[in-house]
Order: structure tokens, then sequence, then C-alpha cells
């Protein structure tokens, strides 16, 4: 009966899924990371204000963010090959899931910035601070805290988004699975795993988040 | 090959593929909303058994990825004698993701209503369905009907994965003429618009007049 669950078969893909499964936080840390970075350029580049800058940007962002992932991915890693340019799985997938979440993350950022009080902008003005000091010592500690939810549901995000690089072939946790599955003609314990795996990983790293939130809004004093 | 050549020559595949994402988002859409409420619902529940099995779907199905979830439905169920065409499977397995998203929406809406809507309705003894139905609910809807929209788009965007399954959706569609042309600029470009368009010119624009129609007819009563 194919439905039965294997315990031995279990246990020996178990430690191919735990190789797999480095593969999937490496992606989705280097693809946090990107995230991170551009996001934070992109919203301070639309603080600007400059319109000619800010439009299309702005219109470039929702364009990312309205259509599907896993059809970027697929853009970014077959267009190169067209114009010669040849990129690997990997950095394909990296840019794809980097920049998409850019997207995400500067709406996050520039929520944040935009929650803090006039009062704080005038008052720093008033104090004749440079914009930088304005920013690193009044708008971004004051910015942090509540951008800290939002920054942590799309660590999940991404997380959870990795799977999809398994359609242009990087070695993460789904594509593991499928491989196992082609070889041993059984589905049962492998996609199983995955999805326990999953759970393991998302559940904890999401109530840690909270925690990590309180923290912060207590050394900040706020 | 210039982009109007290729719309000339694929425009029908591609239009094919777009009303199999229109169908498998209007289905999923139905399945989400369906599941957000029972489940929103079921978690705010006195009852111990329906809230813990609301938490539990909740959480696996926010826990994991959609694809493991799609992949999972479609090829371990038919191991317990449950097997499920694809385009079911599909729509099945992306509404029961975004559902479990929705729940949350819908879970904190309802607990946003005023205290005093509460109070009222249980003042002039109405029983609690009531109550649910024509006072809360009603002011629960207009708050979550924003982020829906996001929800929805969401959604739409989840629907892609479907090609992987073999759905014949534009994801699908566009991968295929990828494969058969190289033109992988135009193939998945216009695939890429056709989802903006669909997001950006037809669910966004909807979602706003719903949200309109919603405030409207609050306020009217």
């Amino acid at each position: 009966m194919s439905f039965q669950w294997k315990w031995e078969f279990t246990w020996a893909i178990l430690p191919r899924l735990m190789w797999a499964t480095v593969n999937t936080l490496l992606a989705s840390g280097i693809g946090y990371a990107i995230a991170m970075v551009l996001g934070l350029v992109f919203a301070l580049l639309l603080r600007t204000g400059w319109k000619p800058l800010t439009l299309p940007l702005r219109e470039a962002i929702e364009f990312i963010r309205s259509t599907p992932l896993v059809l970027q991915i697929f853009f970014v890693f077959y267009v190169g090959p067209q114009f010669g340019v040849r990129l690997s799985p990997w950095v394909s997938g990296m840019i794809a899931i980097g920049l998409h979440y850019s997207c995400y993350l500067s709406e996050v950022y520039r929520a944040g910035i935009e929650a803090v009080p006039r009062g704080q902008w005038e008052a720093a003005r008033a104090l004749n601070m440079s914009t930088r000091d304005t920013y690193m010592r009044i708008v971004i500690p004051q910015a942090l805290p509540p951008s800290i939810a939002g920054m942590g549901n799309y660590l999940v995000g991404i997380f959870k988004d990795t799977p999809m690089l398994s359609v242009i072939g990087v070695a993460e946790l789904m594509q593991t699975a499928n491989a196992i599955g082609s070889e041993t003609y059984r589905f049962l314990e492998p996609y199983t795993l995955v999805g326990v795996i999953f759970l393991l990983l998302s559940l904890p790293t999401a109530a840690f988040m909270r925690q990590f939130e309180a923290w912060v809004r207590r050394k900040l004093g706020m | 090959m210039s982009i109007w050549d290729f719309l000339l020559q694929f425009g029908g595949r591609l239009t094919s593929g777009t009303l199999y994402t229109v169908a498998q988002f209007l289905l999923a859409s139905v399945v989400a909303i369906v599941f957000a409420l029972l489940s929103g619902l079921g978690k705010l529940s006195r009852n111990r058994a329906i809230r813990w099995a609301s938490i539990i779907y909740i959480e696996i199905f926010r826990g994991t990825s959609l694809l493991v979830q799609l992949y999972w439905i479609y090829f371990v169920l038919p191991l317990f004698g449950l097997t499920l065409p694809k385009f079911v499977a599909g729509f099945l397995s992306v509404g029961l993701n975004i559902g479990s998203y929705g729940a949350e929406l819908v879970r904190g809406a309802i607990q946003s209503v005023p205290r005093g809507q509460w109070e009222a309705a249980y003042a002039l003894s109405m029983s609690p369905a009531k109550r649910m139905i024509r006072v809360i609910l009603p002011q629960a809807f207009v708050i979550m009907l924003p982020p829906w929209g996001n929800l929805l788009i969401e959604l739409l965007k989840g629907t892609a994965l479907v090609a992987l399954i073999s759905v014949t959706d534009l994801m699908f569609e566009a991968k295929q003429i990828n494969g058969s042309t190289f033109l992988s600029v135009q193939a998945f470009g216009s695939a890429l618009v056709i989802y903006y368009i669909l997001a950006r010119f037809l669910i966004t624009p909807f979602m706003r007049w719903c949200e309109r129609a919603m405030a409207r007819k609050l306020s009217r009563t």
C-alpha cells in the first residue's frame, strides 16, 4: 500500500532534506538582505519627491508587487540568455526574490517614516540638526519599532516563497523533495517532511519576531 | 520578432491562459472567503473544538508554503484515496492558503467593532447569531475590505503556481511559448503585463467600488 508511512525511508531521506534546509535558509537570508538594502534605497528615493523619478518608481514598485513572483523568477532566469548573459539559478533567483521583496519592504519603511509625527521633524529642524542627524537620531529610531512587525512578516514570507526557486532548479527543500519523489516514486514522506520543516521553522520565527518587537520598544523607551 | 507579430501569433493561447487564470482566481476567491469567514469566526468561538480546529487550519496553511500545499494536495492526497483533478486541486489549494490569511483579517475586524455595538445588540436581546449577522459582521466588512483588496492580489499571484501542476493558465502558456520559441522577453513579459492589468485595472478598482458601496450602504441605514 502506497499510503503507508515508512519510517526507515523517512530516516533515510532526512539528512538530505536537512542539507536542503540549509540551502533554503541561505536563500532566504541572502534574498532578505538584498530586499532590506534595496527597499531602503527605494524608500529614500521616493522621499526625494522629485516627480520624474518618483512617478515611474512608484509604478514600477506597483508592477512588481502585483505580478507573480514565480513568473518574475522565470523572467530573470530566461531573459539573460536571450541577450547573451547567462545567470546561474542561484543568482537569478536571488535577484528576483530580492527585488520582489524590496518593493514590499520599501512600503514598510515608508509607512514607518511617515508615522513619525511632523513635530519631530520640526523640532529637529529647530535644533538646527543636519538631514543626516535628523534621520539617524530622530526619525529612524522612532520609525523602527512600528516597522518591525511588517519586516518580520516579510522575513517569514520570503522564507515561504523560496520553494518557488525550485522551478529554475535551485536545490532547496522543494526541489530536493521533488528529486527524492521522482527517484523513489514515494511522495508522501518527502512532501510531508517539507511541510513539517516549514512549520517548525516559520512558527517560532513569527513568535520570535513578536518578542523582538517588544524588546526593541522597551530598549528605545517607548 | 516584433511584439505585434508575437501577439498576433500567440494571442489566442495567451487569451485562453488568461481565461483559465481568471477562472482559477474566481473559484479560489470563493474558497478563500468561505474558509476565512468560517475559521475567523471559529477562532472566536466559545466551543473549544471549533476554536482549535480553526487555529490548526490557520497555522498549518500560514506556516507552510503555498507550493508545498499545492503539491501535497495534488500528489499526496491521491495516496489516501482522494484524487482531485488538477484544476480543482489548483484553486482549492490557493483558496485554502489565502483563506488562512483572510481568517486573521476577519478575526481582527470583528474584534475591532466597538464594544458598544456588542452591548447594544445584547441590550436589545438579539440572539448571538442575529447580533453577528445584523450588527457585527456588516461593520466588520467595512473594516476589513481594504486589506482584502491586497489579499486578493496575493491570491491572483498565487494562482500562477497552479501552472506547476499543469493547469493551462496564463503562466503555463507563457512557459510553453517560451519553451518552443525561446522568446523569453515577449512570452514572460506579456504574461507579466496581463497579470498587472488584471490586478491593477480590474481587482483594485472593483475593491474600491465595493468599499464605496459598503460605506454608502452603512451610512444610509
